[in-house]
């Protein structure tokens, strides 16, 4: 094989296997999170493999701060991250029951208007 | 194709003759029609799972595989700011490859089986990689039109259903805007230049012509369809509309520049249909099946990655750490 490439003629050939290679070798996952500016939330933006937290760090900071702003970055062990399965997805409906808790439920404009004619009050 | 959606008949049939749980299936294919996404710990039907595996899978090895070809003018590079600019593009190109297979990863296939069925040629990767860059030029073309391909594809494929695949992509097509842009200035550099500088970048189009036709994939007539994953928003455009709606964008950008395609029937219709003489399809399926000018090379210079780096994974590995399938 003669390539192209003069990095790809300087290889060694008897390091190049024939096939199966990877068996369970796989790294565990980390979540990884990005907070852009100082003041701003962290983010979750993906993954990693790593087998430690310095070594995600290093590699988050490669993929997820290659460009752009980046004031730090957080992982976290996938299996370290707990969550609610996604068919529950119901129990954050909100129920027309809650509405107490929202700004628009509370309306005053009709009862003041309703007073003032009634008590002939003028500003 | 990027990461290929084409049936063989076998699958195809497949698609159509796998039995699911109506209900469940009922609320899958309303929730896709809401416009809502798929996310990992929803339920989905099995050829869901395994169409956008294979799909994403693709994808990914065609990011690690892209980044050979361009990598091969990194130590040769004109000046310092393209050898920069085209170290930082190949870099993106392999994470894109580590994004993707995330994505993949969360669907149920580990990363290293992946990268197990690339080296074993189980799992294949886009065409165009299959194709040696020759000269300087090659870089300037494949920055260019070949990523120029691969937004048109990729744009199409992040308005799909499969959440960390969407968002997966829209993180690359941000990145890859970078590299077209930077492709297309170092398209008109040389297009501008010197009269030698015009003939190898009029060479490199002449070679690069037919593998960028065969990019989307065999015409609509002679690829196995399934309404399904149409419907399922796995397949957002055919191989057809994707091809053309590329010429629409980049054909008068060469054009423009005075250099011409190899194609004396490359041409718009008035109905706004690019026609082109036949690219020769079993040429395609000669590279896609391993008999291209590069394959055996790309496949070797990965199973040397993996042969050579092999120490360093097992060095790393902690068996007392339990894998478990990404969240997102
Ligand atoms: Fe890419
Ligand atoms: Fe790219």
């Amino acid at each position: 094989m003669s390539s192209l490439d003069p990095r790809v003629n300087r290889l060694d050939k008897k390091k190049i296997s024939e096939g199966e290679v990877h068996t369970n070798t796989h790294l565990i996952t980390w979540e990884v999170f990005h907070q852009e500016k100082r003041g701003k939330q962290p983010v979750h933006v993906g993954i990693v493999h790593a087998s430690t937290p310095e070594m995600a760090l290093v590699l988050a900071k490669e993929q997820y701060a290659r460009r752009g702003k980046t004031t730090n970055l957080w992982v976290a062990k996938t299996t370290d991250v707990y969550t609610f399965a996604t068919e529950d997805e119901d129990i954050f409906e909100t129920t027309p029951e809650k509405t107490f808790r929202e700004p628009a439920a509370y309306k005053v404009r009709d009862r003041i208007e309703k007073f003032q004619n009634q008590n002939k009050v003028e500003i | 194709m990027y990461g290929s959606t084409n049936l063989t008949e076998e699958e195809a049939k497949r698609m159509n003759t796998t039995v699911e749980d109506p209900e469940k299936l009922q609320q899958f294919e309303d929730r896709i029609a809401r416009g809502e996404k798929i996310e990992p710990g929803d339920w989905m039907p099995t050829e869901y799972r395994k169409q956008l595996i294979r799909m994403i899978e693709q994808h990914a090895h065609s990011e690690i595989v892209g980044a050979l070809p361009e990598g091969t003018w990194i130590t040769r590079a004109p000046n310092f700011r393209r050898k920069l600019a085209l170290i930082a593009k190949v870099q993106d190109e392999v994470g894109h490859g580590q994004l993707l297979y995330s994505a993949a990863e969360t669907l149920g296939k580990t990363r290293e089986q992946m990268l197990d069925d690339l080296l074993n040629g189980k799992s294949k990767y886009s065409n165009v990689f299959n194709y040696p860059a020759k000269t300087w030029a090659d870089i300037a073309v494949i920055g260019f039109l070949v990523d120029g391909a691969a937004i048109v594809n990729q744009t199409i494929n992040s308005k799909g259903s499969y959440g960390p695949y969407c968002r997966a992509l829209e993180r690359i097509c941000y990145e890859e805007s970078f590299h077209l842009k930077q492709g297309h200035d170092n398209v008109v550099y040389l297009a501008t230049g010197t009269k030698h500088q015009r003939a190898i970048l009029q060479d490199a189009i002449n070679r690069w012509y037919r593998p960028l036709i065969h990019f989307f994939g065999p015409p609509d007539k002679m690829s196995a369809h399934s309404e399904k994953l149409m419907k399922w928003k796995v397949k957002l455009a055919s191989n057809d509309d994707m091809r053309n709606q590329f010429l629409d964008m980049y054909v008068p950008k060469i054009l423009e520049l005075d250099i011409t395609f190899p194609d004396p029937n490359l041409r718009k219709n008035s109905d706004g249909i690019w026609e082109f003489s036949d690219p020769d399809w079993d040429e395609f399926k000669r590279v896609i099946n391993g008999d291209g000018p590069c394959n055996k090379e790309r496949l070797e210079v990965r199973r040397y990655a993996e042969e050579a780096g092999r120490w360093v994974r097992q060095a790393l590995m902690n068996p007392s750490e339990k894998y478990k399938v990404p969240l997102a």
